[in-house]
């Protein structure tokens, strides 16, 4: 057994691919050994700015010999099929075997693979994994052909046994591999070889280099905790930051400084953003008061001077960080939110569905019908959905895209617009995950609700569905959204409505865009005396084109000459309703049908999550109002609740029955039973008590549906479970008497009847 | 490093020429500003060209750079719209590279055994040129003093082999080993001499005037004639027959169609700085300035300086 050590060490890794670039290392390399034979009991990756390592214990020293027996051609087969049987295995004639069978004699290859030295393998394995590596961007460097992440320098390669170390040799575009590395850019001290991945990992701490990515997060963490704590502050966490960080120092040095009391005006938010996303520096914040106060740096080294040098430089950086921040800050202060807004008419959204300030006026007229449903003041949520995206023209977000909405509530604030518009400003993009908060003040809800359909709507009017893996426009989530904002809000409302006003605000401007063209081409078409031209044919249609100068034929010259723009005005007016009556039935209706059931389909997948059954909720979807989300939610709970009881259990068993008789009755018969049953034709007092128990049931089910109150629904559907069992077990529904039989069929199909008032139970799985 | 520079450097000019001095003495050529109005000093086809083809090279430069969009009007304590970019390029890259350009910090009084030095993952794209490569901005005490990258396409053309290309930003690396909080306040020559004089002397009244000129007074639609000209003029230089009909030698005029490629790239910059190209027309525009500089690339590629 050996233990190998490979490093191959190069120039700054980024940090961000560190990880995976270890895990691939381990991956490909110990892959490609177990396939050549080569066997280990285990393995661990490592990554710094400058290395990726991998250490591999109990390496099989050669790998076992492999002997492989080929059936070839009989002897004395034409020569043509010997030699090729000889070129194959790649032997000569005197090495074949000659072997016996029933019909005669053949010869036999007998190839023997002898064992491969683990040094070989590895040699082998290493230079082709380092020729396919999966890095994310691969570079070239200098007059070379190689690619890496960044340029290679040298490549540590040894086998260690008991009796010493030997290097695994192996050149790669230059690079001979050795057994020497180097440490810490500037704390370490030149070139050194090492014996085993102990020496290795030793020597590197000794040249200033902590090997595991891990240990130096920890240590990171534990002094930034320990530094905060001291002056009774805490680190605001972000793991994130911390990975990162821990990946681009090799010998991490927690530094904390001030941050200078002229930014304690800026949003804590911005502080932090701008710390993180330019300088990498942790938040440190006041327990207290929750102020953002000082921050965390993390050098890559320690100095004489205890990081004085260091420290002063990076506070020198935060303070014209910070500066910028803060003019950016004052600069949209002094930009109203609707001067704001404005510029996002020079913004595209999506170049087929106009710009973002289009976009808005959407969202606006959507907001305000949604307003009234879900308890907000129209007004303000128009005056809400006007503003909530303006902050995307400001020089804050333009510098930071993630403060969003956040600073929209900031400069909202700031203008003195009320509360509930601000918070609108930032909330309207929520929940944005499956776990992220779902707004709960109306005026935020209606905007959420208004932006997502919006974006739904739209994208499905120009037939941009997600397809497989493929959601470029986040439209899963999207609906999702609704649908949480409806369920945990308990909004009420259909959404197909919502659907029909979201498609006619897309549908809207396209008409007006249409009708003012077909305008201008009858009067073109008139000044220049065509009957029709090509371009009216264009955007009518052949046959449009005859209906517009059938009208226009019809209309006396005498009152045309007088009132041709009127009369142009009305044919375009009339060929838009015309055109509008048949896009809504080719195109609308169907996009509407389809996105409903992309909506139920994305509940299927919520409401899974929650441990109700796909069969529930199909049995509910068939109910009438399946588009009010709230109601069939309410009906699929209770319906699973209710399934999953013992009673529930059994009425689902009788209802199969009675489904099951009456369908092969039916069938055989060929008439559907859907007779009132008449109780006079009920033989036994089981038959008699179930027509009790189905009047019964059937006024206490439509009063508590009536209330929308489907756990009553349930328990009264549960009163039927007894009578329906007792029918069953006593009765024979198959009676000789026709007109006692008959009856009974008519009374299973109530059984139908009665429950289908609660949920469509033949789509259960019983 | 000569006796004259030795010691701490005392102002923006100095580190400047120590600069100069420490790449001379690499043996790079020492070349002077491009003479055009560029947005960063690998617009200079000292490098944009140059780096294409398989010569080797060697050349550093102060380029004067200018980015509208940046005017402070002189108040912001770093941020200029006309800055000094020092640019090395070096053809192909040799594998030290990153010692020589620590080599550099020292010679300009950065001590390596006080500060934090780190190469941050920065991959570097140029829209405009049609270019990019991997490599790094380097920090010092968490502020960026240079970009490092290794050119892996320029003007759509594979750059084999691959050049390094450093960029400091020279107020920023200046402000910084000379103790100066607010750029205007630099000493650009030594403070000791008879006529001390400072960046804010020389640049302050310069800024206000840009800034407000870049932002309010630039005349769009002249501005938007000059781009279109410009592009026009690119594409007659290189549609214009190889060999000259008066020499009769081949000559390809690729730096003087280049010249107008840089010309339409500035317009474009002072249009944006004046916010009337909207978000869709931005690509439209890069596309049409990518598609002038990639053109000279290939042009330049047929040429005796680009070619085997």
């Amino acid at each position: 057994m050996a233990d190998l050590l490979l490093e191959i060490f190069s120039e700054e890794i980024p940090a961000r691919m560190q990880k995976r670039a270890a895990a691939d290392l381990k991956k490909l390399v110990t892959d490609g050994m177990v396939e050549a034979g080569i066997t280990y009991e285990s393995a661990a990756a490592f990554a710094t700015p400058r290395r990726l390592c991998l250490s591999v214990i109990g390496v099989l020293e050669e790998s076992p010999t492999l002997r492989e027996e080929r059936k070839g051609p009989r002897v004395g087969a034409p020569e043509r099929a010997i030699e090729g049987f000889l070129r194959g295995a790649g032997l000569t004639l005197d090495d074949l075997t000659v072997r016996d069978d029933k019909k005669g004699q053949f010869y036999v290859a007998v190839i023997e693979k002898p064992g491969r030295t683990a040094s070989d393998v590895i040699a082998e394995v290493v230079e082709a994994t380092i020729r396919k590596f999966p890095w994310p961007k691969a570079m070239r460097w200098g007059a070379g052909t190689l690619r890496w992440v960044r340029p290679m320098h040298s490549i540590l390669s040894i086998l260690s046994k008991s009796e010493g170390a030997e290097v695994v040799p192996f050149e790669i575009d230059g690079i001979v591999s050795g057994d020497t590395t180097e440490g810490h850019r500037f704390m370490g001290n030149g070139r050194f070889a090492v014996s085993s991945f102990e020496d290795y990992e030793a020597k590197l701490k000794a040249a200033g280099v902590i090997l595991n990515a891990e240990d130096r997060a920890e240590s990171i963490w534990a002094d930034a905790t320990n530094l905060a704590f001291a002056q009774g502050l805490e680190v605001v966490e972000d793991a994130g930051l911390l990975a990162e960080v821990a990946g681009l120092v090799e010998w991490p040095v927690v530094l904390m400084g001030d941050i200078a009391e002229d930014f304690m005006g800026l949003p804590p938010e911005v502080l932090q953003t701008s710390m993180r996303e330019h300088q990498k520096f942790f938040s440190v914040r006041n327990t207290k008061s929750g102020r953002i106060e000082k921050f965390i740096t993390v050098a890559n080294r320690e100095t004489a001077d205890n990081g004085a040098t260091i420290l002063a430089g990076n506070q020198k950086v935060l303070f014209a960080r910070l500066s910028d921040a803060k003019f950016f800050w004052e600069n949209d202060l002094r930009v109203s939110l609707e001067d704001m807004a404005v510029k996002l008419e020079n913004v595209t959204f999506h170049n087929k569905l106009g710009t973002q300030a289009q976009r808005i006026g959407r969202i606006a007229a959507l907001a305000r019908e949604i307003a009234p449903i879900v308890g907000a003041d129209a007004d303000m949520a128009e005056q809400a959905a006007k503003i909530a995206k303006a902050d995307l023209s400001s020089e804050m977000v333009y510098e930071f895209p993630e403060l969003q909405g956040l600073m929209g509530r900031y400069y909202a604030q700031a203008a003195g617009l009320p509360q509930e518009v601000a918070n609108a400003c930032e909330m309207h993009y929520s929940p944005l995950g499956p776990s992220d908060d779902v707004p709960s003040e109306a005026v935020s809800i209606a905007v959420a609700l208004a932006d997502k359909i919006d974006t739904l709507t739209g994208f499905w009017a120009i037939d941009e569905k997600p397809t497989g893996s493929k959601d470029p426009f986040a439209l899963r989530r999207a609906a999702l959204g609704v649908i949480r904002l409806i369920l945990e809000n308990s909004v009420r409302f259909g959404l197909s409505d919502r659907i029909e006003d979201g498609f006619e605000e897309h549908r809207q401007p396209t008409l007006d865009a249409l009708e003012r063209k077909v305008y201008v081409s009858i009067l073109n078409d008139y000044e220049q005396g065509v009957r029709v031209s090509e371009e009216l044919v264009d955007l009518v249609g052949t046959r449009g084109g005859k209906d517009a100068q059938n009208i226009n034929d019809a209309i006396p010259l005498q009152i045309k000459e007088r009132h041709i723009r009127t009369s142009a005005k009305n044919l375009a007016e009339m060929y838009r309703i015309q055109k509008s009556g048949t896009e809504w039935r080719d195109h609308f209706i169907p996009a509407r049908g389809n996105l409903i059931a992309f909506f139920h389909d994305r509940l299927k997948v919520y409401l899974k999550a929650q441990g109700i059954t796909h069969d529930v909720i199909d049995a509910c979807l068939a109910m009438p109002n399946n588009d009010d989300l709230t109601l069939l939610v309410n009906r699929v709970t209770a319906l699973q609740a209710f399934v999953n009881t013992d009673d529930g259990v059994n009425l689902l068993q009788g209802y199969k029955r009675a489904n099951n008789i009456l369908a092969a009755e039916e069938k055989k018969d060929g008439v559907s039973y859907e007779g009132e049953p008449e109780i006079r034709f009920a033989e036994s007092a089981e038959e008699k008590a179930l027509f009790a128990a189905l009047d019964a049931g059937e006024v206490a089910i439509s009063t508590a549906l009536d209330a929308e109150d489907f756990s009553a629904a349930m328990a009264a559907m549960a009163n039927l479970r007894s009578p329906i069992d007792a029918f069953f077990d006593s009765t024979q529904v198959n009676s000789g008497n026709q007109i006692v039989r008959r009856n009974r069929l008519c009374l299973l199909n109530r059984i139908r009847v009665v429950m289908h008032k609660v949920a469509i139970f033949s789509a259960l799985n019983g | 490093m000569n006796t004259e520079t030795a010691g701490k450097p005392r102002s923006f000019q100095d580190i400047l020429l120590r600069l100069q001095n420490y790449w001379a003495s690499k043996g790079c050529a020492i070349l002077q500003p491009y003479d055009m109005e560029v947005g960063a000093g690998t617009f200079h086809p000292a490098t944009t060209l140059r780096c294409l083809g398989p010569k080797p090279w060697a050349a550093a430069y102060v380029q004067p750079s200018r980015r509208p969009t940046d005017g402070r009007y002189g108040e912001n304590p770093n941020r200029l719209q006309h800055f000094y970019q020092y640019q090395v390029i070096i053809k192909p890259s040799p594998p030290d590279l990153q010692e020589l350009y620590l080599g550099s910090l020292e010679a300009i009084g950065i001590d390596m055994e006080l500060h934090d030095i780190r190469f941050v993952e920065d991959d570097w794209e140029s829209p405009t040129l049609g270019a990019w490569g991997l490599g790094w901005e380097v920090w010092c005490d968490g502020m960026e003093v240079s970009q490092f990258t290794y050119f892996q396409q320029v003007g759509g053309q594979d750059c084999n082999p691959v050049s390094g290309e450093l960029t400091y930003g020279l107020e920023r690396l200046a402000m910084y080993v000379l103790g100066v909080d607010h750029v205007m306040e630099m000493p650009f020559n030594d403070p000791q001499s008879a006529t001390p004089i400072s960046y804010g002397d020389i640049f302050l009244q310069t800024e206000q005037e840009y800034s407000r000129w870049n932002f309010d007074v630039a005349d769009t639609d002249k501005l938007l004639e000059h781009f279109v000209d410009a592009e026009a003029e690119c594409a007659r230089i290189l549609a214009a027959p190889t060999v000259d009909p008066k020499t009769g030698r081949e000559i390809i005029m690729v730096h003087p169609a280049y010249d107008q490629a840089i010309k339409a790239s500035h317009m474009f910059n002072l249009l944006d700085a004046r916010g009337v190209i909207s978000v869709t027309e931005r690509q439209a525009y890069i596309g049409r300035v990518r598609a002038l500089t990639k053109s000279c690339a290939d042009a330049f590629v047929l040429t005796a300086a680009g070619r085997a």
